[in-house]
């Protein structure tokens, strides 16, 4: 009976509660006026209504509205698209979970005028059973919002991971890995591979692997660096650390790292004479000559 | 610390030491709560790391140098104890450990 109510609201008044829907949204102060025109979010709204009332009509049956039901499929697929088309254009979480819950307040004002005054029991249900639903659609919203801005925090990173370790050709067999910012196992991982491949590729003798924009050297990204330039070896080529500044000395020392036989160097240009001297090759100024 | 003014080796040395033993709460201890508290007085940061881990059967054993229970190089909590300019580890085995260390600026 209360969802046959719903359904018989929705069905009868459906110029009027978009009219109400949307004046609710409008006194929240949730129609974007700078992000889309009257007629998207006319469309947007209408769009999710019909959705909604088409999954109303499918309930009246079994008169309940469970939000885990089949009949919601097409809800949900609406709503994805939306919510995608707000969140794109910068509508917030809190707006759009808003945007669902406006619809509420509008239908229970028609519920009220709608349902016999004596009939108390069948109000109250039906008021129930539609704010179960509605909440479960907005908590939807709301879980699609995070998971599409989840989708673009992993791209930026994968995005940034790339940039952030280049292998540079420095010179004939000479290759330079420049590190910056922080270095944990993920990022640690990424720079081996393209450490180990850029040596084969290049045909690198020395790899340079220059700290010089690293913040801080703990014994994990110790660990990191002392690996890398293990793997170095054992492909016949030799890892130089450059840009030990003289905080990060202080602090390996006091850590207790022994970077063993692996070369260091305070800078890249001392790191790149170094290599330099181990190849025989000379870079000689004109001008000087 | 930058509001204390701290110089650049003072601030490595406690971020240094702070990536230490955050790093042991969360792989060793399965996460952990943690304060900070910044006493101005003796421009000094104080850090406290409490996890429910496992714990530590034996502290000396623990601070030594190149020991480890995982697959790190094993210098972590000995390594943040020099760092630090205070640095205590109380830990009951099953129950958990609490790290707690200052840096003066």
């Amino acid at each position: 009976m209360p969802v046959r109510y719903i359904h018989v609201i929705l069905d009868n008044e459906r110029e009027l509660l978009l009219k109400a829907w949307g004046s609710t949204q409008a006194e929240e102060g949730l129609i974007r006026r700078d992000l889309f025109t009257e007629r998207e979010a006319r469309t947007q709204t209408e769009m999710l209504y019909d959705a909604l009332s088409k999954g109303v009509k499918a309930s009246v049956e079994t008169d309940l509205l469970d939000p885990d039901a089949e009949c919601w499929d097409d809800m949900r697929a609406a709503l994805a698209d939306v919510t995608r088309e707000r969140t794109k254009r910068g509508v917030s979480t809190a707006e759009m979970a808003a945007f669902v819950l406006a619809l509420k307040y509008p239908l229970f004002e028609r519920l009220r005028t709608t349902v016999d005054d004596s009939n108390g029991k069948v109000l109250i249900d039906a008021v129930n059973q539609f704010t179960r639903l509605i909440d479960s659609v907005s908590l939807y919203t709301t879980e699609l919002c995070i998971s599409e801005r989840d989708k673009t925090i992993r791209r930026q990173q994968e995005e940034m991971m790339e940039l952030a370790s280049p292998v540079v050709e420095l010179w004939d067999r000479i290759v330079a890995v420049p590190l910056v910012g922080t270095l944990d196992s993920m990022r640690a991982q990424e720079v081996m591979e393209n450490t180990l491949s850029a040596i084969v590729d290049k045909k690198a003798d020395i790899v340079i692997i220059d700290i010089t924009g690293v913040l801080t050297v703990d014994t994990q990204v110790a660990q990191h660096l002392i690996r890398t330039a293990a793997a170095v070896r054992l492909m016949g080529a030799e890892a130089i650390i450059s840009g030990i500044s003289p905080r990060i000395a202080q602090t390996m020392v006091q850590l207790g790292v022994d970077t063993g036989e692996i070369r260091t160097r305070s800078s890249l240009r001392m790191a790149l004479a170094d290599a330099f001297r181990q190849l025989d090759t000379d870079v000689i100024s004109r001008i000087a000559k | 610390m930058d509001a204390l003014g701290a110089k650049v080796i003072r601030k490595t040395r406690l971020v240094t030491a702070v990536s230490e033993i955050f790093r042991n709460g969360l792989i060793y201890g399965g996460g952990a709560l943690v304060l900070i508290h910044c006493h101005n007085a003796t421009r000094t940061v104080w850090i406290d790391c409490c996890d429910d881990g496992p714990g530590i059967e034996d502290m000396a054993l623990a601070l030594s140098d190149g020991y480890t229970s995982g697959s790190g190089l094993g210098r972590g909590l000995g390594g943040a104890k020099r760092l630090a300019d205070a640095f205590e580890v109380l830990s009951e085995p099953g129950i958990g450990t609490q790290v707690r260390l200052a840096g003066r600026a």
